[in-house]
């Protein structure tokens, strides 16, 4: 090799050095929303909270002959006479639905505040606190049944102020903007639904009243989101700023119901105490079991143990008890236990490459938006292809969202009420292959929140159905193959995922939309 | 005979570097003649107990200490003298010794090296040297990178180029050295991740990462005994966050001195031993890594002509 070979060739390394790193993220390329049908007759839908769609009244609209107005049409046109390439990125990002983007916000707060506290020096672990925020630990730690439980209340809370928006839409007829001055530009697919209260301003109300409530520590960033949001539809000419505030109004409104509900769902006492922890073991010793012990170092306590007694959506706990919990787990001392104990124990030691891709893909542990989140995701991504409108979209994130919530109460009733053993307990030599969650295994959290996902998600779209229990049954295999479940965990999950989301299925099939 | 091996068992040192700061044969001043293949195993051991959650170092009772073993194949061939290429693959076993996580195995990157001797001038009493050193590295399984501190490597696809100046006066040297690393995007078992913020991709963006190197020491005859001062800083990527779990784009970076040596046997003198010991005396993201290793060079001539010298490393 000659010289003159060489330097090119470090050359080469060189430039190969300033290739692009960018990743393009699927979110972004969402389309704008294009709904296919108005669903001009949502205000009569029937809503989930609220007693009917004029509990909260909504003022007429001002004239749009009013000086007033005008003034509102010309802050559209200097909005976009001097439209910067960020501005025009935030008309893009936010054309693909307000419901859609808020849900992925609230993501992103679960993800970066999915992670469990460290313990205090003596070992004991410090818990949360709404009303200090940002001191540590930060508030909330959001585990699977805290984000099952916050993507309920927004979802629900959107819904209901959507259905109200709806009815005072259909009420005033007010057109959009760029309808009533042609030389407003509009930067958005245009619509014929009335723009007054204008429904990206009313999901935006309520998603900041519902997040300030469950995530009080990042006012600043829900804020931002909140004004880009705003002035994202006044750039686009989709509305004038009246009807944003009367929008923005309503949402609040409607959302501090929910406020109301979620202070008085029982959540606030889920992490329990040191008596309910003791108590939970002595029972499963009475009954003659191995009580669960947290495998963590020093040992945590089970993660909101009373979540089973949170208030669900879609059935009282009365209706959990008596037809959705499931039958007791095999005794720890029965051969059925000691055959699924050893079935675990061969996944353990050699996992296939597909495997471990299962088990992680479906993991959704530490820093992730959890099981709920990953469903909220699987959903959105499928009805951006369905072009459903705003109250169509809210309304079923709302069907969701509520079987995901009362999935984690059906899942955590269960976890407490039979305070089974992982498999690693049990057996020492079982190493996992993904985290081990710190509390009982029956029934697996994953198969009951992907099932109960699946059910609803495939009478949404029922073309999906088969991909939907695939991606259910997948992911409940996922937590054999971690290590972390026995077979029945997996089995009985899926079906009580199945009977929540019937409960969702019951719901749909009656509220009006379908 | 006795009394070599003790010397040689004391004077085994090892070179086995930590993940991502992957094992480094090229940075040293010493070429391989035209014709001359260098080839040998190497095991390498490694572990951590503390380690660094961002700049906060602590311990993990979830974890207790980490280990790496690593059984690598490492080989230089001689195109000229003043041209080398180098290689290395790894075997890479990683293991918890509390908690539940399972430890991982495989195959992990293959290196592949182009040293070229660009410069050499007598200065002096002594003769200063410049070379040019280009790195590739992808890796040879499919392994999980996106299980940390588990597994066994990163997976990125890493280019390097690296520039260095030795100056030896007699037995004794210097040799110092800088590397750009440029590292490409991961794809990793998930859909979406959180860095400090949201991701919807598979691919995670790899933040790219400077290295230098300062080794001092003795060098004749094929034997050294150098003093290694190494810095590897990651240019840019996340520190984690309290508590969290690591990921693959943290800002990982750590600071290292040891002792790394090499002895060709008097009387089979195409055969080296070679060892070393690492310790990490600063780092952000990684575990304080205590590492020793040993391995076995042979020397074959693959040129043509009879040579009277013996080549050695």
């Amino acid at each position: 090799m000659k010289k003159r070979y060489i330097l090119p060739a470090l050359f080469a390394f060189v430039l190969a050095s300033s290739c692009s790193k960018d990743i393009t993220e699927r979110n972004m390329e969402f389309p704008a929303l294009q709904p296919a049908s108005l669903d001009i007759n949502a205000g009569i839908w029937k809503p989930i909270l609220i007693t009917g769609p004029t509990e909260f009244p909504v003022p007429a609209p001002i004239a749009t002959s009013s000086p007033d107005y005008v003034l509102q049409i010309n802050e559209i046109k200097s909005f976009q006479a001097n439209m910067t390439s960020t501005e025009k990125n935030a008309v893009k990002y936010w054309s693909a639905g307000a419901v859609l983007r808020w849900n992925e916000i609230m993501r992103e707060l679960v993800a970066k505040h999915n992670v469990a506290p460290v313990n205090n020096p003596d070992g004991t672990y410090p818990i949360p606190s709404a009303a200090n925020p940002l001191a540590y630990p930060l508030f909330p730690f959001a585990n699977p049944p805290y984000a099952a439980r916050a993507y309920a209340y927004l979802a629900a809370a959107q819904y209901d102020a959507l259905v109200a928006a709806w009815h005072y839409k259909k009420l005033y007829n007010r057109a959009a903007p760029y309808q009533v001055d042609a030389t407003v530009n509009c930067l958005i697919p245009k619509s014929d639904l009335p723009s007054y209260p204008s429904e990206d301003a009313v999901v935006e109300g309520a998603a900041v009243e519902i997040l300030k409530l469950l995530f009080p520590g990042d006012q600043q960033f829900i804020q931002q989101k909140a004004e880009e949001h705003k002035r994202a539809r006044l750039i686009a000419g989709a509305n004038v700023r009246s009807e944003l505030e009367a929008g923005e109004a309503l949402g609040k409104s409607i959302a501090q119901k929910f406020v109301t509900r979620a202070r008085g769902d029982r959540a606030g006492a889920t992490a329990g105490n040191q008596t309910l922890w003791t108590q939970l073991e002595t029972d499963c010793i009475i009954r003659g079991e191995i009580p669960w012990i947290s495998q963590e170092s020093p040992k945590r306590p089970p993660m909101l143990p009373a979540f089973g007694k949170v208030n669900p959506w879609l059935f009282d706990s009365l209706t959990m008890v008596t037809t959705i919990r499931p039958a007791a787990p095999p005794s720890t001392s029965s051969q059925q236990f000691k055959d699924e104990l050893a079935e675990i124990y061969n996944y353990s030691i050699k996992p296939t490459r597909e495997q471990i891709r299962i088990a992680h893909f479906w993991a959704d542990g530490v820093s992730t938006y959890t099981p709920p989140g990953h469903w909220n995701a699987v959903a959105c991504e499928d009805f951006v292809k369905q072009n459903f409108s705003e109250v169509k979209w809210a309304r079923n994130m709302g069907l969701l969202n509520m079987s995901l919530m009362d999935a984690a109460i059906s899942c955590w009733d269960a976890k407490s009420f039979y305070f089974n053993p992982r498999p690693s307990q049990m057996d020492p030599r079982i190493k996992t292959i993904t985290g081990l969650p710190n509390f009982p295994a029956y029934i697996s959290g994953h198969s009951t929140f992907s099932a109960a996902a699946a059910t609803i998600l495939g009478h949404i779209i029922p073309a999906r159905v088969a991909d939907y229990t695939a991606m259910a049954k997948e992911a409940s295999l996922s937590r054999l193959y971690g290590a972390i479940h026995y077979r029945s965990d997996c089995e009985k999950g899926l079906e009580t995922g199945n009977k929540v989301g019937a409960y969702a299925i019951a719901r749909a099939r009656t509220d009006g939309a379908e | 005979m006795k009394h070599l091996l003790k010397k040689i068992i004391s004077g085994l040192f090892l070179l086995l570097l930590i993940n991502p700061v992957i094992a480094q044969t090229d940075i040293d001043g010493v070429m391989m003649e035209k014709g001359a293949f260098c080839v040998g195993p190497m095991y390498g051991h490694s572990s951590w107990k503390n380690y660094w959650e961002g700049t906060l170092k602590r311990d993990n009772a979830n974890l207790g200490t980490v280990s790496t073993t690593m059984y690598n194949i490492m080989g230089n061939y001689g195109i000229t003298n003043k041209l080398n290429v180098l290689f290395g693959l790894p075997y890479v076993k990683t293991k918890a010794s509390a908690g539940q996580l399972k430890g991982m195995k495989g195959i992990q990157d293959l290196s592949l090296w182009i040293k070229w001797k660009a410069y050499s001038k007598k200065i002096g009493q002594g003769r200063l040297s410049l070379f040019a050193i280009g790195g590739y590295s992808l890796p040879s399984s499919d392994y999980t990178s996106d299980f940390l501190p588990m597994s066994i490597g990163l997976e990125s696809k890493n280019i390097s180029v690296r520039g260095m100046v030795d100056y030896q006066r007699g037995s004794l040297f210097a040799t110092v050295s800088g590397a750009y690393i440029r590292r490409s995007n991961i794809e990793i078992d998930r859909t979406a991740y959180y860095t400090t913020e949201m991701h919807y991709s598979n691919k995670v963006e790899m933040p790219d990462a400077a290295s230098f190197n300062v080794r001092a020491g003795y060098r004749n005859k094929g034997a050294y005994a150098e003093l290694v001062l190494d810095n590897w800083t990651t240019l840019g990527g996340f520190d984690i966050t309290r508590n969290n779990m690591p990921f693959p784009s943290n800002k990982m970076n750590a600071t290292r001195i040891g002792f790394n040596g090499k002895y060709p046997m008097p009387f089979i003198p195409q055969l080296s031993v070679v060892g070393n010991v690492f310790t990490t005396i600063a780092g952000r993201n990684l575990g304080q890594i205590n590492s020793f290793g040993a391995g076995l060079f042979y020397v074959l001539d693959l040129s043509k002509k009879e040579k009277k010298d013996t080549k050695t490393l």
